[in-house]
């Protein structure tokens, strides 16, 4: 289908941006946790604990929404010529960037959709969230301006850029192979939480549908909560920032309407009060973002449309959440896990170490 | 004058940054950005525009574009 993208243009990034706000503050009506009605990184993380990867009991859950952003993608993409598989720009550069990404954000617990979403449900931590997430992408910008690059990917055969679409494809027939069944916490190979945040979903074919819905919108405008900030601070330019505070608006209006805006600091679902690891942690997720050309979601959408790279982004955000339970790195609501502090020491070891060394000129 | 800016392969902002070093050095004149995804199509596009540099010509040749952006 050629023809101008009009999700492209600034109405159609500001439609995608409120479509979002205003389906996650569904997703939390229908059954999704508390101000997680989409969060990336909670539900990749959810998925991991579901594989059986980390043993978290509370956040084991196959999210339809992740398979649905992945698959609705390809959809877009394959409908208007848009699938372009290409690899090799740096994927275990990206894997480690995406390990950090998780850790970082389960240290503040969200992803940068979820930081607006919380937000826009009246927790007012989310703001350190935000500010870490600006600065993190802001030191990005720095190394960007520095010359830091991953290197050119190659175009390859349509197989490399359908493996991501075809795992996901493959955990969505475990799904209804291993069907989540009353009381049990296992279903065949399949972990699903009895309590807790891995417990609290909708229907598995609503957030399949909402899923796909917006991984289909998504791949065609190109949102993305990370290049927002990113190209404000680098270009001056606004057009992606838009659709974030769509985002931000329709889904504080939605959750008015729907009675989900609670105002406060305390008490609030699925988060935690320590301001300054709220801050911390999204500054690294942010910095390894910038570092890696996109927020979660992006990479879901990118591996989606055959972007083999944004899929080893992807595993490593999966393996980043089963080493961030594994090894006591997640925050709970009472604040950050034992050794949190540590990895948010090593992450930003790890990105400027990457963010200094990885200057090659492209031209 | 002209210039070719050959972003195949980049991924996202770097057909942007490149392209943008290419308009700070040109000032004016014609400038080729090559990019492999609609995505950058897009960006480069919307870069160079708010730049005061006009889009003359995109041409898609299989999966690959080559935008020519002018100021005269």
């Amino acid at each position: 289908m050629p023809g101008k993208n009009v999700f492209a243009t600034l109405l159609g990034i500001v439609a995608v941006g409120a479509g979002i706000g205003i389906l996650a503050a569904l997703l939390q009506y229908w059954g999704n946790p508390g101000n997680m009605g989409i969060c990336v990184a909670c539900f990749e993380r959810d998925i991991a604990g579901a594989m059986g990867l980390h043993r978290a009991a509370v956040v084991q859950y196959l999210r339809p929404e992740i398979i649905g952003f992945v698959l609705g993608s390809l959809g877009a993409a394959v409908l208007f010529g848009d699938f372009r598989p290409r690899a090799g720009s740096a994927p275990i550069v990206r894997f480690f960037l995406g390990v950090f990404a998780m850790i970082g954000a389960l240290v503040f617990l969200g992803c940068p959709w979820r930081a607006l979403l919380r937000l826009a449900g009246g927790d007012g931590s989310a703001l350190f969230g935000l500010l870490g997430l600006v600065a993190g992408v802001g030191l990005g910008t720095l190394f960007l301006k520095g010359g830091y690059n991953l290197g050119r990917a190659q175009k390859t055969h349509f197989s490399v850029g359908l493996l991501m679409p075809l795992f996901m494809a493959g955990l969505l027939l475990l799904m209804f192979l291993y069907p989540q069944l009353p009381g049990e916490p296992q279903s065949g190979v399949l972990f699903y939480s009895l309590k807790g945040p891995g417990a609290m979903h909708a229907p598995l074919i609503v957030s399949l549908l909402v899923g796909l819905a917006v991984g289909f919108a998504a791949q065609r405008s190109r949102f993305c909560t990370m290049g927002a900030f990113r190209d404000l601070i680098l270009f001056g330019q606004k057009h992606l920032l838009l659709g974030v505070v769509a985002l931000l608006a329709f889904a504080f209006a939605a959750n008015l309407v729907l009675g989900q805006f609670n105002p406060g600091f305390e008490g609030q679902p699925v988060a935690h009060t320590m301001q300054l690891w709220n801050f911390l942690g999204m500054a690294l997720a942010g910095l390894a973002f910038a570092l890696a050309g996109g927020c979660p979601g992006r990479q879901l959408f990118l591996a989606g449309e055959g972007d083999g790279d944004a899929a080893v982004f992807v595993l490593g955000m999966i393996f980043g959440a089963a080493l961030a339970h594994n090894f006591g790195l997640a925050s709970s609501p009472k604040g950050i896990g034992p050794n949190g502090l540590a990895a948010v020491a090593v992450g930003f070891a790890f990105c400027v170490f990457v963010g200094l060394t990885m200057r090659k000129q492209s031209a | 004058m002209s210039q070719t800016v050959d972003a195949r392969g980049l991924s996202c902002p770097q057909p942007v940054l490149d392209t943008l070093a290419a308009i700070r050095e040109m000032g004016k004149g014609e400038i080729v950005v090559l990019v492999d995804t609609e995505a950058s199509k897009e960006n480069v596009s919307r870069a160079a525009e708010s730049k005061g540099w006009r889009v003359a010509e995109v041409a898609e040749t299989g999966s690959e574009y080559r935008i020519s952006i002018v100021r005269e």
